[in-house]
């Protein structure tokens, strides 16, 4: 019997080493330890054993089945990580084959500009502006110091809907700062973006109808250096924190003093290049003290009162900050073009 | 605004290079756009003598010289040119030297010969004859260029010999000495044949020993090609041009930049509209001097006079448009003498910008430009009865102006006129009657102030912005006049062009009033932000020509634009420099600042379309009134009522838009015509509708949204738009066909409806439109009122516990007529339920094999829940059994 035991493990152990599937190793339990396996029948036999051979027997068929078992457990957990590795390497997938599309649109490139500049100016206290384009010659003009005889009035720079030249498309976004004076309470800081025209044929820098936003802070003790310091953290955060701006005395007639604001050219570092057509700066915009006779035409008093205002041209600003060398692809609306942004 | 930098010398001192006088300058206002060298681009090219000439053994047409250049050796050079002879000075491109154009001049051999440069004439150079007028070359026609235009019928035989006759009294005559006789001049000795010889004055330039020339014995003259009715062809190396004779104090060796005066830089300004006064050497040079600390070195002009005659019997000047001239000075000069000016005021001139013409014509340019007081100059003898009368022109007025243009002027034009016509637009351009011309004798020298305004609109009326109106328009200084004319009085002097009457016409339509500010220290720091010293401020000033008297400032009469504190402050932020303002951050009461909510809901709606596939566009607010033919309008649609811009650009942008659909469809065309497969676009733009305040326009925002492609069909369009619809949280959302609006398709178009607001319309084009707009393609719109999803926003959302019991779900098919709407079969199935349907959802329409024709079978998937219990079977199937009941009833929708 001792010698049955031996052969039944040895055979019962080949047979479990060599399953190579959950069912084969099934079978093999049932063959040898299941209710008519061939341990089982050897068991059964006992009952013959003397009652000295009884205990010795039972205790190897003891051990015999219990060999067999952690065996068995063994190999089921072997074949389940070769079945997992089995079907894991069956689904691998081409990873390089591409994706399911999701088409997100794209935001046109001013606006990505012109929505950077508003975020900045917003976390700074400003309140965003909307206002009419077609507009009233009075506050575009008259209200904002270009009087009667003013060049930009001329019928070949402005678009105008009556003979008397009373109402016109706006041709900047600066009367925006006269319906802010007339409306709104002190102290103002605005931003007003929008669309403005001019009477300009179109080629690769110019545009009948083009994009500028306008600012304007107006309280009490607002200094050009406030001005100054404003327009610089704004720029740093728009450029960048080590951009380098210069101001220079310029000419406007709603602001006196007046000036104009470059950026040190990014690609030369201000050595000249062709992007800043060999001077080094970028002319960013326009700005200045607002005009006193400004104030007091929108019932302000300028003794008391003073204020600084900007003027910025957005698609300019969107086509550097892109890169974009010709102005009519802003108006295009390619979607190859679109869709770079 | 060109600056040459040697006038600038003359008046400040400054010895900066160009870029860092370009930058100071910029920084202290007077924007600087560019500097040019204008001899950069001249290299190694000198005078040389030419010291002898022999014809090329080689060449009909080219001679080898010798050429003393300054240099150990005489220097060879091989030149086609036949207008030089030894003795003359001329420009030499040496071995190794550049001239303008980028062209480099190296040693070579012509036809064998070695050549180490090149002869240069004007155009090399980059001058031409109005710079040097002297150098205008006369050429003979001789008779060994000749070239028949017919080789079997030539005009002159080719053995043709001195003595020969040419024609009638022309005989062939040799040169046999070539002598120079001045600028221009030559005697040359000629062989008439037979022993006769003759010496001749000739103006000729390009004769030599040895050339046959037509020689006229009856006028004594040696023909041109004018004179023997020649064609160029007939002489081909017989041309009015060749190397550039110099007629300079210069000597062989000397750099030939300093002696056409190409040493010089220009510096260009930007000059705003508030500074005329510097738009002048002068102004420039005021604030040169005090942007640099220099001295400014003026000078004030002394004439000497006393030509004869009495000015106020010569001249008499009436100005009864007196609004329009607030001051008129005249001065006269006689016996002038109609020439060149010399080479410094030319080169002058040039580096200005401006072509030399003659003495008379350069001298008022000259002043022009150095005191920024525009001149005219008038022959005296065309001024009818010694009158000036500066008038407003009649209506139809006639007047022709220098440039050969015809006029017709009206009453808003300022003419200067005699007593019986005009003879000038006043402060645009003279009149082509009282042109300065050759035999001019008597000039009346104009330096007058005109009313910007004037000047500016009757310029631009005109179609004619000259230096001088342009100079007008932005508002001279008034008493800038009599020192121009002075200077001007000078120049004639100093340039022996004429003689002076003694004497000044000056009326003065205006009383002198000088702004007198008070300079209030305090008030400039305080609006800029700085702390400068008073005494600072009144050194910047006084550098200006400001006069201080205390705390009183007069501004200067050049200084227009200085009315009042915020002025002076700009001057002392401009001298103090824009860099020394300090940086700070606005103080004070801090503002709320943010989006409104209209802002918010249109970055809502860009979000969305832009979560959905869509690009954004700008497009133009105008269009062209045609649009509307092409979306198919009807003539009597009341939006065809737009806004007309009454100067447009053209046709295509003439008329505000009332519809944003045109605009679209533009650029749906041009991404299809560019072959792009699918686009998918939006923007939320502005319509402009004539009716609001104050003549102004109702200006409404649309959601714009068009596409096409392989994805792209009503319900995908219809998608987003409910996508849209759903993120503004919109209620009672429906949908109704619209089979009327005109630009789409009638069986694919629906109006979006928010309960009882119509928020827009959407679907298909019409296959008509794309027709119009030359598509082939089935391109999707929507337009929806931005006004309208503002109010149709729905309430912030309340949080609706999550359903705790399972739900049962019952899909069914139903048969119906094929023209029930699945909207219809919906909303029967909402009101069957009897409470427990949480959601409908199609998931088929079937027609065909089983379905009886003209019917349909539409099937959903039915949702049903409780928000209590667990549904039993039964109760979810009393529930659709009651669904059943109704569509059968309603709709005649039966299971199928």
């Amino acid at each position: 019997m001792k010698a049955q035991l031996e052969a039944i493990r040895s055979a019962a152990l080949d047979a479990i080493g060599s399953t190579r599937t959950t069912a084969e190793l099934d079978t093999v339990r049932v063959q040898y330890l299941g209710k008519k396996g061939e341990l089982t029948a050897v068991l059964k036999q006992m009952g013959k054993l003397s009652p000295e051979e009884r205990p010795v027997m039972g205790q190897m068929a003891n051990e015999v089945r219990s060999v067999l078992e952690s065996a068995i457990e063994a190999q089921s957990v072997r074949l389940a990580e070769k079945a997992l590795a089995d079907k894991l390497a069956a689904e691998t997938l081409d990873v390089t084959i591409p994706g399911k599309t999701v088409k997100i649109g794209h935001k046109h490139p001013m606006y990505l500009a012109l929505d950077e500049i508003k975020d900045i100016f917003v976390g700074m206290g400003f309140t965003v502006l909307d206002g009419p384009e077609v507009e009233l010659a009075v506050n575009n003009f008259d209200r904002l110091n270009a009087e009667e005889g003013h060049p930009s009035r001329d019928w070949s720079d402005t678009f105008y809907f009556d003979q008397d030249s009373r109402v016109m498309l706006r041709s900047q976004t600066s009367p925006m700062q006269v319906r802010a004076m007339d409306s709104m309470e002190l102290p103002i800081r605005i931003l007003a973006p929008g669309r403005v025209y001019r009477k300009d044929e179109v080629d690769a820098t110019h545009s009948p109808m083009f994009h500028q936003v306008e600012g304007m802070v107006i309280d009490k003790n607002v200094t050009m250096a406030d001005l100054k310091g404003t327009l610089n953290t704004v720029m740093k955060k728009l450029y960048g924190e080590h951009t380098v701006t210069r101001f220079r005395p310029h000419h406007f007639p709603f602001t006196e003093p007046s000036c104009e604001m470059d950026v040190q050219c990014h690609k030369c570092g201000g050595v000249g290049c062709p992007t800043c057509k060999g001077e080094g700066w970028i002319e960013v915009l326009g700005a200045g003290m607002i005009h006193p006779r400004v104030l007091e035409m929108a019932g302000i008093d300028p003794e008391v009162y003073s204020g600084w205002a900007f003027g910025m041209g957005l698609e300019r600003m969107a086509m550097r900050r892109f890169k974009i060398a010709d102005l009519r692809l802003i108006f295009e609306n390619d979607v190859r073009f679109l869709e770079q942004f | 605004m060109n600056l040459s930098r040697k006038w600038l010398n003359e008046f400040v001192s400054v010895d900066a290079n160009d870029k860092d006088f370009a930058e100071a300058m910029t920084l202290s206002g007077s924007k600087v756009e560019t500097t040019a060298d204008l001899g950069a681009e001249i290299s190694n090219v000198v005078v040389g003598r030419i010291l002898s000439m022999e014809r090329h053994p080689d060449s009909d047409h080219m001679w080898i010289c010798r050429i003393d250049a300054a240099g150990e050796e005489p220097v060879q050079i091989v030149t086609g040119a036949w207008n030089i002879h030894p003795g003359d000075l001329v420009p030499v491109a040496l071995h190794k030297s550049t001239l303008p154009g980028g062209v480099k001049i190296e040693k070579g051999r012509l036809r064998g010969v070695v050549s180490n440069g090149m002869l240069c004439g004007l155009s090399e150079l980059g001058l031409d004859e109005r710079d040097f007028p002297y150098a205008v070359i006369t050429p003979a026609a001789i008779l060994g260029d000749y070239h028949p235009l017919d080789k079997n019928k030539p005009s002159i035989p080719a053995g043709i010999q001195a003595g020969d006759k040419v024609f009638g009294p022309v005989v062939c005559a040799g040169i046999t000495a070539v002598e120079p006789a001045g600028v221009n001049r030559w005697t040359v000795t000629l062989d008439l044949g037979g022993g006769h010889t003759a010496d001749h004055n000739t103006a000729c330039a390009n004769l030599h020993a040895g050339d046959l020339v037509a020689y006229n014995t009856d006028q004594a003259f040696i023909c041109t090609l004018a004179d023997l009715h020649a064609q160029q062809a007939e002489f081909p190396h017989c041309i009015p041009d060749g190397i550039f004779v110099l007629q300079e104090d210069c000597a062989p060796g000397d750099d030939i930049k300093s002696v056409i005066g190409a040493d010089d830089h220009v510096v260009e300004f930007e000059i705003t509209p508030n500074r005329p006064d510097c738009l002048s050497v002068i102004g420039l040079a005021r604030e040169a001097a005090a942007t640099f600390d220099a001295e400014l070195r003026l000078h004030t002009p002394v004439v000497k006079g006393g030509a004869e005659g009495n000015l106020a019997e010569l001249l008499d000047v009436e100005t009864p448009a007196a609004d329009l001239c607030p001051r008129y000075t005249a001065r006269m000069v006689r016996n002038v003498k109609i020439g060149p000016s010399p080479k410094w005021m030319r080169e002058r001139l040039r580096a200005m910008g401006v072509r030399p013409i003659n003495n008379i014509v350069d001298i008022t340019n000259y002043v022009m430009l150095e005191y920024g007081q525009p001149m005219h100059a008038f022959d005296y003898r065309y001024v009818k009865g010694g009158r000036i009368i500066v008038r407003r022109a009649e209506e139809g007025e006639v007047l022709t102006t220098l440039d050969g243009k015809e006029h017709t002027l009206t009453h808003d034009h300022l003419v200067i006129a005699d007593d019986t016509r005009a003879v000038g637009l006043a402060g645009i351009m003279g009149g082509l009657n009282s042109e300065i011309v050759d035999d001019t004798v008597d000039v009346v020298f104009e330096s007058a102030n005109f009313n910007g305004t004037c000047i500016r609109k009757g310029a631009l009326a005109l179609g004619m912005r000259t230096e001088a109106s342009a100079k007008f328009e932005k508002g001279l200084d008034i008493l800038n006049t009599l020192p121009a004319v002075n200077r001007a009085c000078e120049l004639v002097e100093l340039l022996g062009a004429g003689e002076v009457v003694d004497g000044v016409i000056d009326i003065l339509n205006f009383v002198p009033q000088p702004t007198v500010l008070k300079l209030e220290p305090e008030k400039i720091n305080a609006l800029l932000g700085t702390r400068v010293p008073a005494g600072e401020m009144v050194s910047i000033l006084q550098k200006l020509d400001f006069q201080i008297d205390g705390d009183q400032v007069t501004v200067p009469s050049w200084r227009g634009d200085v009315l009042r504190m915020a002025d002076l402050a700009e001057e002392v932020a401009r001298f103090h420099g824009y860099d020394n303002i300090p940086c700070t951050l606005v103080s004070g009461e801090t503002t709320q600042g943010g989006y409104s909510p209209a802002q918010k809901l249109e970055q809502l709606l860009g979000s969305v379309c832009r979560t959905c596939g869509y690009d954004e566009i700008i497009t133009y607010s105008f269009i062209s009134p045609s649009y509307y033919d092409k979306i198919r309008w009807p003539e009597d649609t009341p939006s065809r009522k737009s806004l007309k811009i009454l100067n447009p650009l053209g046709e295509d942008t003439s008329i505000m838009r009332t519809t944003v659909l045109p605009s679209m469809l533009e650029i749906l065309t041009r991404n299809y015509n560019f072959r792009n497969k699918s686009a998918k676009l939006y923007e939320i733009g502005r319509i402009y509708l004539p009716g609001g305040e104050d003549g102004l326009a109702v200006e409404s925002k649309i959601l714009s949204m068009g596409a096409y492609g392989e994805e792209m069909d009503f319900f995908a369009m219809k998608g987003a738009i409910e996508a849209v619809l759903t993120e503004i949280r919109a209620q009672d959302i429906r949908f109704e066909p619209c089979t009327d609006n005109p630009s789409y398709h009638p069986g694919r178009c629906a109006t979006v409806w928010a309960g009882s607001d119509c928020l827009g319309v959407f679907g298909e084009i019409h296959p008509l439109v794309a027709q119009n707009y030359g598509v082939d393609a089935r391109f999707c719109c929507a337009e929806l009122s931005f006004d309208e999803l503002m109010l149709s926003r729905g309430a912030d959302p309340e949080y609706v516990p999550l359903p705790k019991f399972p739900a049962v779900t019952r899909d069914i098919a139903v048969v119906c007529d094929e023209s029930t709407t699945v909207g219809a079969l919906e909303d029967c199935i909402r009101r069957g339920a009897k409470g427990l349907l949480k959601d409908v959802a199609l998931f088929d329409i079937y027609t065909g094999t089983g379905i009886p024709a003209g019917k349909k079978s539409v099937a959903f998937n039915l949702t049903l829940r409780a928000d209590d219990r667990s549904l039993t079977a039964q109760e979810a199937d009393e529930d659709v059994q009651s669904i059943l009941t109704l569509l059968a009833s309603e709709l005649h929708a039966v299971l199928r």
